[in-house]
């Protein structure tokens, strides 16, 4: 893979940074976008444009077609074995609020536990905590372990005869963590316990095949995906889709609507009230061959390297803590800097034009366990090169120079 | 923009060694704020006396060199003050720190003024002003009992 090239695609790279080239580090945060899904939303607004499924005339069929072809594309991508387990949601987020909702309305009664553990994304913590209100039910934490890790026996360890559900990361946003999920699952499934992974950070980095994994719910966010915001995808194994009640109510989602009573429509309209965000679905697909055109494996493999290199130069700088050493990493660095705290940080590399995170993102309850109020994160993607990573580090010299003169 | 506005060597001084961090056992006021999207905390004690005088004033906390180089230069400067004084210092640092070029109160001194203008560099960076501004409006929270922990993200 030739990353020169590749960095081309994407327009962004032609700006400046208070006037230096853009070190983009925030990855995980969000992914900048290639040409190709820019243009296909001003093409789709500007040539094809109209509604999804409901009228007859020429550009709303070619509209339903494009939208569908998109689903289908992510149901290769993921391997699911049907395209009607694709559900396009506002985002990731709101994919586990469908589950987090339509499940506990289903199946969950007092005293019932929800198992996740101690890394989650608030995405993938606060839409169970409604459930403890409305339901009466408790949400028990697997425990991190010192490198950032979770292991198959913390997980173990917390199931209980009442544990209903386990939702879990696929891929830490603060330690990297690649979790074992297959064996996770093996072991819920086992309890007859179905699982949720929040696939925010797994799904742009690793190779997924839904039906080998045989997870009952991922939740993908296209916009860490090299796609359009406003967009996320839930997985769902059919036969939840067909059990579970609709989430939201409203057009499209309906079969026959009678003064005495409604019918609901057949997958995946149940769940996709309204309309829908018609072009970031579009323009996903593109994402999607772009992703496919270069080769998840080839990125992933990549990224892999980055990351061991960011991880070696960093170890290097006498200053610099990093936080996680996990078995299996993805391409996630936070760190720690002796006496600069890190907003100080990010306000300073930014200045140099790199870009990172700083401050809990998103993982409070990480942080409390971690004894940290915040960390600094460079995150990668395909896009970003050792050069980058240089940077990086150079402009974390500068910090260092800047707080010790 | 220059870091060298933003981290200016009062700031450096006063964000490693903060002045009045800490707690004192006789307070009869405070507060606590907080920033959730970044995650700085501060929590000022006060005791004021029957003049309606700061006689002490302390913080803990932590957060970044902007907001704890903040709560220490406003701990200096309103040690002393009354509740008339403390006000218009207020208001006049946050005017200061939104719309107006400067510190416009006569009640502190020229070196003052300085020591408290080196704030001023976080004018040019917008995401900043929060960290700067959260101990003044702690401070405001607790010299007038409100309930509750100041909130950055509820403040205007």
């Amino acid at each position: 893979m030739n990353i020169k090239d590749i960095k081309k695609e994407f327009p962004i790279f032609d700006n400046k940074v208070h006037n230096n080239d853009l070190v983009y580090l925030d990855s995980a945060n969000s992914s900048q976008k290639p040409k190709v899904v820019v243009d296909r939303i001003y093409d789709f607004y500007t040539k094809e444009f109209s509604n999804v499924g409901r009228s007859v005339h020429y550009l709303a069929v070619a509209a339903t077609n494009l939208y569908e072809n998109t689903r289908v594309l992510v149901q290769k991508y993921i391997n699911a074995k049907d395209p009607n387990e694709i559900v396009f949601t506002k985002g990731a987020t709101e994919a586990i609020n469908l589950v987090a909702n339509t499940f506990g309305q289903k199946y969950l009664k007092e005293g019932d536990e929800i198992l996740i553990t101690e890394l989650e994304h608030h995405s993938n913590y606060v839409p169970w905590h409604y459930l403890r209100k409305s339901k009466g039910v408790k949400i028990n934490f697997a425990d991190v372990d010192e490198n950032g890790d979770i292991s198959i026996e913390s997980i173990e360890k917390k199931i209980t005869p009442k544990t209903k559900i386990l939702a879990i990361t696929h891929l830490s946003n603060v330690t990297g963590a690649i979790l074992p999920i297959k064996e996770i699952i093996q072991l819920a499934h086992s309890k007859n316990i179905p699982v949720l992974v929040d696939g925010c950070q797994g799904a742009p980095h690793l190779k997924l095949d839904m039906q080998d994994l045989d997870c009952d719910f991922y939740a993908i966010s296209c916009h860490k995906m090299y796609g359009p915001t406003g967009l996320g995808v839930l997985y769902a194994k059919k036969k939840w889709l067909e059990e579970l009640p609709p989430y939201q109510g409203g057009g499209g989602m309906i079969g026959e609507v009678k003064k005495e009573g409604i019918t609901f429509g057949d997958l995946p309209n149940k769940y996709e009230a309204g309309t829908m965000a018609t072009a970031q679905v579009i323009a996903f697909g593109e994402s999607i061959n772009f992703i496919n055109k270069l080769g998840i494996e080839k990125i992933e493999e990549h990224e892999r390297e980055l990351t061991k290199y960011g991880e070696e130069i960093l170890r290097k700088n006498n200053s610099v803590k990093l936080i996680g050493s996990p078995k299996n990493k993805g391409s996630v660095l936070s760190f720690t800097l002796d006496g600069v705290h890190p907003h100080d940080i990010a306000t300073i590399l930014d200045e140099d034009g790199v870009a990172i995170r700083a401050g809990h993102h998103c993982c409070q309850i990480l942080h409390e366990k971690l004894g940290l109020a915040a960390t600094a994160r460079a995150s990668l993607g395909v896009y970003n090169t050792k050069d980058d990573l240089d940077q990086l580090n150079s402009s974390i010299n500068k910090c260092i120079k800047i707080f010790n003169s | 923009m220059d870091l060298k506005d933003l981290y200016q060597e009062i700031i450096l001084d006063h964000g490693k060694n903060p002045r009045n961090l800490g707690k004192f056992e006789n307070f009869n006021k405070d507060a606590k704020g907080h920033n959730p999207l970044c995650g700085d905390k501060v929590h000022v004690y006060l005791k004021v006396d029957e003049n309606k005088k700061i006689s002490d004033i302390k913080f803990e906390g932590h957060g970044c060199a902007i907001s704890m180089a903040s709560a220490s230069i406003m701990t200096e400067l309103m040690k002393g003050k009354d509740q008339k004084e403390v006000n218009e210092l207020i208001e006049d640092f946050l005017k200061m720190i939104k719309d107006n070029p400067d510190l416009e109160s006569n009640l502190i001194s020229e070196d003052d003024k300085t020591k408290l203008m080196s704030l001023s560099g976080v004018k040019k960076y917008p995401m900043r002003v929060k960290c700067a501004t959260l101990p003044w409006h702690t401070l405001i929270s607790a010299m007038t009992n409100k309930p509750g922990e100041v909130n950055t993200e509820k403040e205007d």
